[in-house]
């Protein structure tokens, strides 16, 4: 039986966690994300898993990683200053494809920045933030519902990707409270089946290599530096260097169209809006006040990789409005695909753009 | 079984130095771990960066070879989530006490169930020889050309203000008494750290006019003061010399731990 709550975003998303069988939180207390990590230090213990609280954000993220070798479902979360902190072990799970999850419930920057305002700034650096090329999976809610769905989701792409995986929320998502439907059970799928004797780091399908868990006899060594397929360092060869990082990318790149997942509303619309997590309440707004208008809308909840292929579904399309809470940069990776003009339309101080506002761009353009 | 089966045979040679004291320790932790009659299955290594940090890569348990300081935090997760695991921690005086400092004295607080081998060299060895938190007062680095001016961090007297239920120093020259503290902090509950004076002849002997391997490992042989002597020569009201290194176990106690394995949680 499902079963229907009055929740907040944050409660949402660890919930999301536990059903999804999250057995590890390892975490250090930012605003606008504590409630998270208050929530799995109540419910964790309970339910045979462990919570930690560590000594900062990069013991954090350590910790998670390491939790996730024993075979555990592990995840953080976090807001901006403490994702900062994470990137050099964010690309070590990168490197290493250790299956985890981080929430960034996302708040105004640089530095300290406003900690209880929302924003979209940390969009590039959860995808480049960590030295070196690699590629990262990563999902922005819109809703407290999708805080829940999608948070339960990002456990399996982690798990079948072996890769870090965001859940980019901003301030208003993670605080808001809504109704929300809570399911009996989410959808759970393992990690790829490591093949005993075989080297540990070579890839199957989908250039993913089966996971060798700790405890289980495989004698794993796990290491960043550049390895081959046995996990040994090699780190002066350079075609296995290259070989290595472009499979790393290309394992995400390449499901690129698998991952995607995006609503069209108005396919046959000359101007579109594009949005992810709060923005896109007020996109939603915009098409409710106006029934008579035909407004486009590209509504995308994969923003890495961000699923190109569906620019091309707006067959009419003249312009793409992307309304961010940041300076656009989701606007510049929608303008490298694109073969229309963008118009960026940027918020920043931590409030939602208003319906009007957005209205007002389109109108201009009509 | 003896120490030489927890070696991964395919990855040797190493790359350690010639006259490179780590891999002294190294048989001396795997000889304790050997004697424990521990699963290889059950059993991993996780380390940071440095020399003393490509130790696990030469073992064949599953190992965890992790991002510079961060050891500690790596080996709480695992420890943590699957406290059925021993976990032994290799790292060095750089990776634990300068850019890992904060993970250490927490995991000494947590008093966490790992057992953590410092290999001390007082240098940044694998960079190519820059001071270290513990490079002695007045010693040559590449960073200290003019010779160190900043105190040196006494390792394990931090460990135990911190909380670590068990602490022991000695040195590369010191074997047996070596092997018999690893085992005693692998055999302890809680947090265990046994600090590891070690000669390193490339970077710190050769700027520090020890012209061979011998030298520096009598030096710190000469230079070492048994924890029982010093207590007596304080009870004598005599001064300690600041170049001498107290050895032996500093420390044992059983304050909390973390991390126990079920069989070992006490009512």
């Amino acid at each position: 039986m499902t079963r229907t709550e009055f929740w907040q975003g944050n409660i949402a998303s660890a919930e999301g966690a536990l059903a999804a069988g999250c057995r590890f939180f390892g975490g250090y207390p930012i605003t606008p994300s504590t409630e998270i990590a208050e929530h799995m230090a109540a419910k964790l213990p309970k339910r045979g898993g462990v919570f930690i609280q560590m000594e900062d954000e990069l013991a954090s993220i350590a910790s998670v990683i390491g939790a996730s070798w024993t075979g555990a479902r592990a995840m953080t979360a976090t807001s901006g200053p403490g994702f900062s902190l994470m990137m050099e072990n964010i690309g070590y799970a990168a490197m290493t494809e250790t299956p985890c999850v981080i929430v960034n419930v996302q708040r105004g920057g640089p530095s300290t920045g406003q900690p209880t305002m929302a924003a979209q700034g940390d969009m590039m650096q959860c995808r480049f933030g960590s030295h070196g090329d690699y590629a990262i999976i990563a999902l922005c809610p819109a809703s407290v519902q999708e805080m829940y769905d999608l948070t339960a989701k990002t456990f399996n792409l982690a798990d079948q990707y072996r890769v870090p995986v965001f859940l980019m929320a901003d301030e208003v998502i993670g605080h808001m409270r809504e109704r929300i439907i809570v399911p009996d059970a989410v959808e759970h799928t393992g990690r790829p089946a490591f093949l005993p004797g075989t080297p540990p780091f070579k890839p199957g399908a989908g250039l993913i290599p089966g996971f060798p868990e700790f405890g289980k006899g495989y004698g794993t060594h796990v290491t960043g530096l550049t390895h081959d397929e046995r996990g040994y360092p090699c780190a002066t060869n350079p075609g296995l260097h290259a070989a290595l990082v472009k499979r790393l990318v290309d394992k995400i790149e390449s499901a690129t169209q698998k991952l995607a997942d995006f609503d069209v509303v108005n396919p046959d619309a000359e101007q579109i809006f594009i949005a992810y997590g709060a923005p896109v309440r007020t996109v939603q707004q915009v098409i409710h006040d106006h029934p008579d208008r035909k407004i486009g809308f590209l509504r995308v909840r994969t923003v890495w990789p961000f699923p190109a292929h569906a620019l091309a579904l707006f067959r009419c399309a003249r312009r793409f409005i992307v309304p961010e809470l940041n300076l656009g940069q989701i606007a510049r990776e929608i303008e490298r695909h694109a073969k229309v003009p963008i118009t960026s339309v940027p918020k920043l101080g931590g409030e939602l753009h208003t319906p009007a506002e957005l209205f007002a761009v389109w109108e201009a353009g009509a | 079984m003896s120490f030489e089966d927890w070696f991964r045979q395919d990855r040797l040679p190493h790359i350690y130095c010639a006259g490179c004291g780590n891999g002294t320790i190294i048989n001396c932790t795997l000889a304790a771990v050997d004697s424990m009659g521990w699963k290889k299955e059950d059993t991993v290594f996780v380390s940071g960066i440095g020399c003393s940090s490509r130790a696990p890569g030469y073992i064949v348990t599953d190992s965890l070879h992790t991002t510079h300081g961060r050891a500690l935090a790596f080996a709480t997760g695992v420890k943590m989530a699957n406290p059925k695991l021993h976990v032994v921690v290799f790292t060095g005086d750089g990776d634990l006490a300068a850019i890992g400092g904060n993970h250490f004295i927490h995991a000494c607080r947590r008093n966490i169930d790992l057992t953590v081998v410092c290999m001390n060299n007082q240098i940044y060895g694998m960079t190519g020889g820059q001071g270290s938190p513990t490079t002695p007062r007045g010693c040559i680095s590449t960073t200290t050309p003019y010779g160190s001016t900043e105190p040196a961090f006494d390792l394990s007297e931090l460990a135990i203000a911190a909380g670590a239920n068990y602490v022991a120093r000695w040195t590369s020259y010191h074997v047996k008494e070596l092997e018999r503290a690893v085992k005693t902090g692998l055999e302890t509950p809680g947090f265990s750290f046994i600090e590891v004076l070690v000669q390193c002849p490339t970077n710190f002997g050769r700027r520090n006019k020890f012209r061979q391997v011998a030298d520096q490992i009598e030096y710190i042989k000469a230079h070492s003061l048994l924890k029982a002597k010093r207590d007596r020569l304080l009870e004598q009201g005599e001064r300690i010399p600041e170049d001498m290194y107290v050895v032996g176990e500093l420390m044992r106690r059983s304050r909390p731990a973390m991390g126990l394995a079920p069989t070992e949680v006490k009512p």
